[in-house]
């Protein structure tokens, strides 16, 4: 299994994280949902490593 | 696995459809004849690897429990390497002439279109990408082949409903208008379909996955000036929230597909007042006329062997899958032509039976490749969840501009051969830079023949193993056909040379499936030998 970055890679993390969530506001529930669904393709073929995607998959699946 | 219904009968196939039942000098001899193949289902695979079979000097008995071609809706898109499979059996040409070729898809998301692509973007080769045909040409076409085959002894009205098998050969009993007879066999080779009735008399486990969901599957006469592609909708204006196919066949006539649900009652879709005003609605006329109608539930599964013993098994009756992606008969024709030659071999002595347990390996490592594609172009069209939904949902809406998307966006992914997994191949010694490796099927390429005139590579292979060598030709042994480029075709346009990475001297043993064996630099004759050996299963 490929090493998952678990580390900070931002330098501004907490901007990050306001991107995504504000990303969301005023969306409902399916509407928000469909939105991850896009974000989560696009940032995966960024990625674009089968192996890191899969080692991804299987951490957020073990919480 | 499908009920079909009738609605109209369409025979126009110039081809005899209809055969009579003839007593064979088997029936009543008073003792069991002893045949070394017999195969059981004259449907395009069966009837592929008896005329392959015969061409190679085997006599086979075929036997077949109807005794007219099966017509209704079965596969139209038939792939480019079993028209090179068919163009080497000799019936290439009219099952050119009278398909239709395409290369091109579009796919179309509610009103809009999508994307387009193109299947056989390269020029240079024999063959198309695919041509589409109703299955019942193609048999009409291989029926008429096989009767004029040599050696090949084909029998309607010959239902098998018994085998015995043993460790030497198996003992079939057939059911016929005159009763029941039995004649015994070096080898069985079931060719009888999904629901194979061999392997059910054998009691072998037919495993796999069941789709929930409902196709419509219509065939319909109109006169349309439609370009000869698919089309494929997700989510279409005229057929809400579900799938929908139209895919032109030859003579007016048009293959359409629509996704029904796995609530949809297939009795009550089946009648033409739901289905008239159904099509009509896609259309957007009513000017055409329904020729066949069938409701299928689709399934992928495999027998997990396909050889038992003296027993092997090829196409539907060893593997099925979903249709989207064309990969049922041409996977099955493929099995055909993977296992002529090595049965061939093993019959006549020159290859020990081992041999055999290769077409296990191939046929079923491509049995896993077409059930994989299969599959996940089913869950495509068919998503079996929310969150299944949702993804494609987000699929269809990024394909629009981001080129990624369009990748991952799956209408079906069209049948393309195996590159073979093998004992049979030799590992490369050299360093080569393209994607054909020892394994995979020959790429084509135009040449030109001694004589001057034009042609194709692939279609100036013999049917057996062959050295092709680029520059001075090495010490091979003297039954191995050698086909020098430069001299016994030329490489007209460099192409040849281009896709198989060759340079003076460089040499390419191919199967006589013409996969590749192995490849060299600058050979040298102990080498050569070894793969020989190798790919008669001695190695
Ligand atoms: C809607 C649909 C669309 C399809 N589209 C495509 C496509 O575009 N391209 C493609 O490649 N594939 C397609 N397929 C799949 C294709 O039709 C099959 O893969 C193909 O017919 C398999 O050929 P076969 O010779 O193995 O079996 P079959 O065609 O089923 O032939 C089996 C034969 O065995 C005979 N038989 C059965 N039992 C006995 C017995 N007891 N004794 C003697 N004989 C017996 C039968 O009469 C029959 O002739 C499609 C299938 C469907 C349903």
């Amino acid at each position: 299994m490929s090493a998952l970055p678990t580390e900070n890679r931002f330098a501004d993390p907490d901007a990050a994280y306001a991107a995504i969530v504000d990303a969301h506001e005023g969306l409902s529930e399916a509407e928000s949902a469909a939105f991850d669904a896009r974000l989560v393709l696009i940032l995966a073929n960024v990625i674009g490593d089968l192996a890191i995607l899969r080692a991804a998959i299987e951490a957020a699946r073990k919480r | 696995m499908a009920q079909a219904n009738q609605t109209a009968s369409m025979n126009t196939a110039p081809f005899p459809t209809r055969f009579a039942y003839a007593r064979s000098e088997d029936q009543g001899a008073g003792r069991e004849a002893h045949h070394p193949v017999v195969v059981i289902g004259a449907g395009p695979v069966g009837l592929a690897l008896a005329i392959d079979l015969g061409q190679r000097g085997i006599p086979v008995v075929v036997l077949d429990d109807a005794d007219r071609i099966g017509d209704g809706s079965r596969a139209i898109c038939f792939a480019k390497k079993t028209l090179e499979i068919f163009d080497r059996l000799g019936v290439g040409k009219p099952m050119l002439e009278r398909g239709i070729t395409w290369n091109v898809g579009r796919v179309f998301h509610r009103d809009a279109e999508l994307y387009a692509f193109d299947l056989l973007p390269e020029t240079g080769h024999g063959m198309p990408a695919f041509i589409n045909l109703p299955q019942f040409t193609v048999e009409a076409i291989l029926v008429a082949k096989a009767k004029a085959t040599p050696g090949v002894d084909l029998r309607w009205k010959n239902r098998v409903v018994g085998i015995d098998a043993t460790s030497s050969g198996a003992s079939v009993d057939i059911e016929t208008p005159d009763g029941l007879y039995r004649i015994n066999a070096d080898y069985v080779v079931a060719c009888d379909g999904a629901r194979s009735p061999t392997r059910a008399l054998m009691g072998l486990d037919f495993a796999g996955r069941v789709f929930e969901d409902r196709f419509l599957i219509a065939d319909v006469r109109m006169i349309a000036n439609t370009p000869t592609e698919r089309w494929f909708w997700f989510d279409p204006p005229f057929h809400g929230g579900k799938s929908a196919l139209l895919h032109r066949q030859p003579d007016d006539i048009w293959r359409i597909d629509l996704q029904l649900g796995w609530d949809a009652d297939p009795e009550h879709e089946k009648r033409p007042e739901i289905v008239g005003p159904r099509i009509a609605r896609m259309l957007g006329h009513d000017r055409f006329a329904l020729e066949w109608v069938s409701i299928y539930t689709f399934q992928c599964r495999r027998l997990e062997q396909f050889c038992h013993g003296r027993v092997l098994f090829a196409g539907d009756a060893a593997h099925q899958v979903s249709p989207f992606g064309a990969r049922g008969a041409n996977s099955g024709i493929q099995d055909a032509e993977n296992l002529a030659w090595k049965l061939a071999a093993v019959v006549k002595g020159d290859a020990k039976a081992a041999l055999l347990s290769s077409y296990d390996v191939e046929r079923g490592q491509a049995a896993d490749e077409n059930i994989l594609n299969s599959s996940r172009a089913t869950d495509f069209i068919a998503p079996r969840h929310a969150g299944a939904k949702r993804y494609r949902e987000a699929v269809l809406n990024l394909a629009v501009d981001m080129p990624f998307a369009r990748r991952m966006l799956n209408s079906g992914r069209l049948s393309t051969p195996t590159s073979y997994d093998t004992g049979l191949s030799t590992p490369d010694i050299d360093s080569w830079t393209t994607a054909t490796r020892p394994g995979s099927p020959m790429p084509d390429a135009p040449v030109v023949r001694a004589g001057g005139e034009s042609d194709f590579f692939l279609a100036m292979l013999p049917a057996t193993a062959c050295l092709v060598v680029f520059g001075p030709a090495p010490e091979t042994p003297d039954d191995l056909a050698v086909l020098r480029v430069g001299t016994d075709i030329v490489d007209c346009e460099g192409l040849l040379a281009k896709r198989l990475d060759a340079t003076p001297g460089s040499a390419f043993l191919l199967r006589p499936d013409h996969h590749l064996a192995a490849r060299w630099r600058h050979p040298i004759h102990d080498q050569i030998l070894a793969a020989l050996d190798r790919l008669r299963g001695k190695a």
